[in-house]
């Protein structure tokens, strides 16, 4: 089959709170769970301000490794793992999601949780991935300088949360990525 | 606050010095004023798809009912403006239909005012529309929305500035890396050429896969106008083989 042009993209919004968040959007493991692992940080923008009005979404494989294929994020039943989940901004720019470590899914990579982020002002999605800490040995990481490569690993805080911020321009920009098959 | 003639004549000179044949927007557009701190500063950096990126979440009819794809049954009440139903396909960059996938639409009432508390401008509310619709694609990739036409609306983006009608829809793929979020256009808009979040894409051509089609042929008798809009992911990673597994 010959390729097609993909349609263009366009700016989420300022709109988007009445339509897009939906009930436990960002628990895809119930908060109340003996493994339920909290991920969250802020997106910021050039000057370092919080955006009230960004969207992240996060896929990932479940502790094992696993991706699941599985129906049901957006009426959770409380017992499926998902592995995908949305969270809106709050004003400050902050977001959370309840969730799991995920396991690595390829062999000699280290696991990571993909990510999109959506915003007012951004015109089109953005890419990124969350290593977890100390992820050994991945080619992925070992191709970045070591600036980027920290700014792509989450730190674990006190209580066992994943802290992960995304700035989206400016000396400190996350690492924001492209895929073979995305039009340039 | 800037005027539509400066606003006009940034994107004119940008559209000037565009090579030919870009197919997505450009994210440093500065004519669109809320990118100016919003969009990435360093090279977008290559990467193999990976993991949980090959394999889009999955949603189903326990997820989304059939009736949420009907804007105009949802709040006890006819909604005011025109009717309209608009359809057509989802495919990958392939051309392989999207089977069984969620797509999300939102829009502003027939009046250009939505519901949200940000939205303030002084056009009514319609207490029998809340501007959100769900569907789950069908085995040949298609979708139908029933809904009334949007209106256009002012934003802040400089003085007078209005954006053209429009629906969002958010989309998923097969992979997670064909994740996208667009707006839908009515064709004939006198806005395009004024609006700087449609002419962020350079390419003619490519602005135009945004403008949906006036299908007569859709159009009911008596009851709504029919619009059509086929809407192309990028390329799937899968194999061939993975893909028709997956059929």
């Amino acid at each position: 089959m010959s390729a097609l042009t993909p349609t263009p993209g366009q700016t989420i919004g300022p709109f988007f709170h009445f339509a897009l968040p939906f009930e436990l959007d960002r628990e895809i493991v119930a908060r109340q769970s003996p493994e339920a692992v909290r991920l969250h940080g802020y997106v910021r923008d050039g000057e370092g301000n919080g955006l009230q009005d960004a969207m992240i979404e996060i896929r990932q494989a479940d502790s094992s490794g696993h991706v699941p294929e599985v129906s049901g994020s957006m009426r959770r039943d409380g017992a499926t793992f998902t592995g995908w989940g949305r969270s809106s901004t709050d004003p400050t720019g902050h977001y959370w999601f309840s969730t799991l470590d995920p396991g690595p899914t390829t062999a000699g990579s280290a696991p990571f949780i993909a990510v999109t982020v959506f915003a007012r002002g951004l015109l089109n999605r953005l890419f990124t991935r969350i290593y977890l800490p100390d992820p050994g040995e991945d080619a992925f990481l070992a191709s970045l300088d070591e600036s980027e490569r920290e700014s792509m690993i989450a730190v674990r805080e006190a209580d066992g949360s994943l802290r992960f911020d995304i700035t989206l321009q400016g000396p400190e920009q996350s690492v924001f990525l492209t895929f073979p098959r995305h039009a340039e | 606050m800037d005027g539509q003639d400066l606003v006009s004549k940034e994107i004119e000179d940008i559209h000037a010095s565009a090579p030919p044949g870009e197919t997505q927007p450009r994210l440093d557009f500065a004519p669109y004023r809320s990118s100016l701190l919003r969009h990435p500063t360093k090279d977008l950096r290559h990467a193999d798809p990976e993991g949980a990126e090959l394999v889009a979440p999955v949603f189903g009819h326990n997820d989304v009912d059939v009736l949420e794809a009907d804007l105009t049954i949802q709040a006890g009440g006819e909604p005011i403006g025109e009717r309209m139903t608009v359809r057509g396909r989802l495919l990958d960059g392939d051309g392989r239909p999207v089977r069984g996938q969620l797509m999300e639409i939102w829009q502003a009432n027939a009046a250009g005012r939505y519901i949200h508390k940000r939205d303030q401008h002084p056009a009514p509310i319609d207490p029998n529309f809340t501007g959100v619709g769900r569907c789950i694609t069908g085995d040949d990739g298609s979708y139908l929305f029933t809904t009334i036409k949007p209106g256009p609306y002012p934003w802040r983006n400089h003085r007078n500035a209005w954006r053209p009608a429009h629906i969002h829809f958010s989309l998923f793929g097969t992979d997670f890396t064909q994740r996208m979020i667009t707006q839908m256009y009515f064709p004939g808009d006198p806005l395009f050429a004024l609006d700087p979040i449609y002419q962020s894409i350079t390419d003619p051509a490519a602005r135009a896969r945004l403008v949906a089609d006036y299908n007569h042929d859709e159009s009911e008798h008596e009851w709504s106008l029919g619009y059509h809009w086929d809407i192309v992911l990028t390329g799937s990673h899968r194999t061939p083989m993975e893909a028709e597994e997956l059929a």
